[in-house]
């Protein structure tokens, strides 16, 4: 090991384009774009926050409320139905025909406008009441959906505290693995990183229309774990070119690392976001809706964790190290002994 | 690392083989109309109610009343025996006692087309209705069904409290546990005038819950102060148990539904059919895929990969005996695809550095050794990380009765009631197993395969290992 570092570092210190050819890799310049990074970073970040006034669908199991479908065979009236409804447990309700996967029968879905939820004994009423209206279309009950409002908002708060949680997590975990590379700023520019490829993320739900649902949650703490990944791989490159390349600058440390581990990055990239593809065209076929808003925002996660491992992370760390004063990291003497 | 020997890479291909189709199969036999399992296959799969279709509903107290655990503990048992009634033998039960709610969940029965999911759902959230009768006759009301004949001596509201006690027995310090039964003021006479009057002729009193018999004890005393115990070889379990029948008749509140989810089966069906088709595409392309990536590296990759799918799949039907099986859900099986995509994750480090040091001129050997050397940590502090997040998912949206659920609801979720979110709670399941047997497979097996098949002769072609044609062999590292 330690004579192919020696090999590696042994061009004349002035040329330094010589010394990234021995890396057998072509270094490309990351750094060098930090500007255009940043902007592209800030323009997303403001756009998806921004996303939130064209309105944001929250589904039932946060806000509360009741969703009742049926299915039928032949013609309903859609506003008797309401009516009847309506009067009979004094509160709005919209409901809205559909077809479904075998094409005799249509759906008829009853969406109830109190957050509160209906009782039991009411849903049973409402059952009752539609199948006397239509007492010859096979009415029958195919899926309901009733929440209360108040344990609605604790879930909702509970997925919001599980993420803080889980962040602070992986802040005290990196800073105590990647002390090498000044923990703690590897730590928060890791968590900044993942923070927008979140925000990215629900900016492109909500934009696409999808509920912010259990599965947007879902998406959420799993690129947790999923995006995070990406940049290790990178810190762990510094770390260990922070060894072999010692007194590199930190830019050039960063790119070298980075162009080494492009290929491996995009790769895993490549593989789930073509795995998603395909649960997001087996849903489309399949008619399952519910799967598709977890394959296509995590498809949004995973090109925006890409990005952001490779560029924004990276670009943001050199930054913060240069705002100290840092320009080379000191290599590092007490390391585990390396393979020969 | 010691040289790894050439048999090594069947071995291992063997193991992860016969794992896999194990997993797939399970295993059986058939002695007379009972079939033995030892071990379960996909088929022994439990299914969420999202495929199966089903009811998931949470009860709370009516009008906010504030349950004691004793009283949460006999609202659940009178839930569960209406399940049994209802002939629900597949249901989950959770209670918890912070938010005081109970959460039931049951797929629709096999074969069930007249079941009413609304009806059923109002009758198990009703009070229970207590008594206890002189003698245990029943008789057949109208409908056909069996129902208790004797003379009510007492009711619910008569009882106030039933409790566990236990003796020693002085000679073989056995310890037994009884029921204990304690009555208001008002009610002891009418039991003392009862058991007077069985006690001569031995009968018995018989305590019903609604239409089910729970218990029929033969009145061995006459109790005149309103204090007795039912005893008869009860362990602490069964004590518990029917104490808490006896409690949930006196409850002083009633049950309603806070949320109520019914999903028809023929949604499911489909939806099952079409995700263990999108699992096929995606394993059979990653595949592809990663072997012609990295050649040879990717075949050992594609191994680790189907004994790492395996894995999850075994960790859900419950393959490995120490751990419950558990229930697949839509998006358990979208976070095993995820799992897939992810999984080769560890192959693609190991194949780049290996790559990468083939093309530093080194030999097949030493690029192999320190490829999957300084591939480690990045692998290890990857998965790591992933695997804390698992832990925080499923420590907070777990089953109330889960270990860590316990640990993580009495600190950083103190102020949260559990929640059993399903959906979350899968993809923390599967997102953990998944990065632990990407361990095992990805990491260990791959390892031990790739160093057997260098010794091959016809495995030691640099380009087999992704090193292509720029690499010149170099004697001098040697």
């Amino acid at each position: 090991m330690s004579k192919q570092t020696k090999t590696l570092n042994e061009p004349n210190e002035s040329k330094q384009q010589s010394k990234y050819k021995n890396l057998d890799v072509k270094v490309r310049d990351f750094i060098g774009k930090s500007k255009f990074f940043f902007i592209l970073s800030l323009v997303l970040i403001v756009l998806s926050i921004l996303s939130t006034f064209t309105g944001v669908d929250i589904a039932l199991e946060f806000k509360g409320g009741t969703i009742i479908t049926y299915s039928y065979v032949g013609d309903v009236d859609i506003s008797t139905v309401e009516d009847t409804v309506e009067e009979l447990i004094g509160s709005g309700v919209t409901v809205q025909q559909g077809d479904s996967l075998d094409s005799d029968t249509h759906t008829l879905t009853l969406s109830f406008s109190s957050n509160d939820g209906l009782t039991i004994e009411m849903q049973s009423d409402v059952t009752d009441a539609v199948t006397a209206l239509y007492p010859n279309n096979e009415v029958t009950l195919v899926d309901s959906n009733d929440v209360d409002a108040s344990s609605g908002s604790e879930f909702f708060t509970k997925c919001i505290v599980a993420a803080i949680f889980a962040a602070l997590i992986l802040i005290i975990y990196i800073a105590l693995r990647f002390k090498q590379i000044s923990g703690w700023s590897a730590g928060v520019c890791a968590v900044l990183g993942l923070l927008s490829t979140l925000i990215v993320t629900y900016g492109g739900v909500v934009l696409m229309r999808f509920e912010i649902d259990s599965n947007f949650m879902a998406v959420i703490l799993t690129l947790l774990g999923y995006s995070i990944n990406d940049t290790i791989v990178i810190y762990d490159r510094i770390r260990e070119n922070q060894t072999i390349l010692p007194g590199t600058p930190i830019t050039d440390l960063v790119n070298i690392s980075n162009s080494q581990s492009i290929r491996r990055t995009l790769q895993t990239s490549v593989t789930t976001f073509f795995a998603m593809i395909v649960v997001t065209v087996v849903a489309l076929v399949s008619g399952l809706d519910s799967i598709r808003s977890f394959s296509v925002p995590m498809m949004v996660g995973i090109m925006m964790g890409t990005y952001n491992s490779l560029c924004f992370v990276p670009a943001l760390w050199v930054w913060w190290q240069k705002r100290r004063g840092v320009t080379t990291l000191q290599p590092v003497k007490k390391k585990k002994k390396a393979v020969v | 690392m010691r040289k790894v020997k050439k048999p090594v890479f069947f071995i291992v291909f063997a193991i992860i083989a016969l794992f896999a189709v194990s997993t797939i199969t399970g295993l059986d036999y058939q002695y007379g109309d009972i079939v033995h399992t030892y071990i379960n296959g996909v088929d022994d799969i439990r299914l969420g109610i999202d495929i199966q279709g089903g009811v998931d509903v949470t009860f709370e107290p009516a009008d906010d009343v504030e349950a004691t655990e004793e009283q949460m503990d006999a609202a659940l048992e009178t839930i569960k025996l209406r399940l049994t009634n209802l002939n629900i033998t597949d249901s989950e039960t959770y209670v918890d006692y912070k938010g005081s709610r109970i959460i039931v969940r049951f797929p629709w029965q096999a074969g069930e087309t007249e079941f009413d999911p609304e009806e059923a759902v109002k009758e198990l959230g009703e009070t229970a209705e207590l008594t206890f009768r002189e003698g245990s006759d029943t008789t057949t009301d109208d409908d056909g069904n069996t129902v208790a004949a004797g003379d009510i001596i007492l009711s619910g509201s008569d009882v106030e409290e039933a409790g566990i006690g236990a003796t020693q027995d002085e000679t073989t310090g056995k310890i037994e546990y009884m029921v204990t039964l304690s009555l208001t003021d008002d009610s002891a006479e009418k039991f003392y005038e009862a058991t007077s009057e069985l006690y001569e002729e031995s009968g018995t009193i018989s305590i019903w819950m609604d239409d089910t018999m729970i218990s029929a004890p033969t009145v061995s005393a006459v109790i005149s102060d309103g204090e007795a115990t039912i005893t008869g070889d009860f362990t602490y379990e069964e004590a518990k148990e029917l104490a808490d029948k006896i409690n949930s008749g006196t409850l002083p509140f009633s049950l309603e539904t806070t949320s109520f989810k019914t999903i028809s089966s023929t949604m499911g069906e489909g939806a099952l059919d079409a995700m263990v088709l999108a699992v096929i595409i995606v394993l059979a392309c990653i595949i592809i895929y990663m072997i012609l990536s990295y050649r040879l590296l990717g075949v050992v990759s594609a191994i680790a990969l189907i004994g790492q799918v395996a894995g999850m799949i075994a960790a859900v039907s419950g393959w490995f005996g120490f751990m419950d099986s558990s229930t697949l859900t839509i998006p358990g099986i979208a976070g095993i695809i995820l799992s897939i995509g992810m999984g080769v994750d560890a192959n693609i480090i190991t194949g780049e550095r290996i790559r990468e040091e083939l093309r530093k001129g080194k030999t097949l050997d030493t690029a192999l050794r320190s490829g999957y050397h300084r591939a480690f940590s990045a692998i290890l502090d990857g998965n790591l990380t992933g695997i804390l997040v698992a832990i925080v998912l499923m420590g907070a949206f777990g089953a109330p009765d889960g270990f860590l659920v316990k640990i993580f609801n009495n600190t950083i979720f103190y102020f949260f009631s559990a929640t059993t979110e399903g959906v979350i709670y899968s993809f923390g399941f599967t997102l953990l197993t998944g990065l632990i047997m990407n361990f095992i497979m990805g990491v260990f097996a791959a390892r031990l395969m790739t160093f057997s098949l260098s010794n091959f002769k016809c495995f030691q072609k640099k380009s087999l290992y992704g090193g292509g044609r720029s690499v010149k062999a170099n004697k001098n590292a040697e």
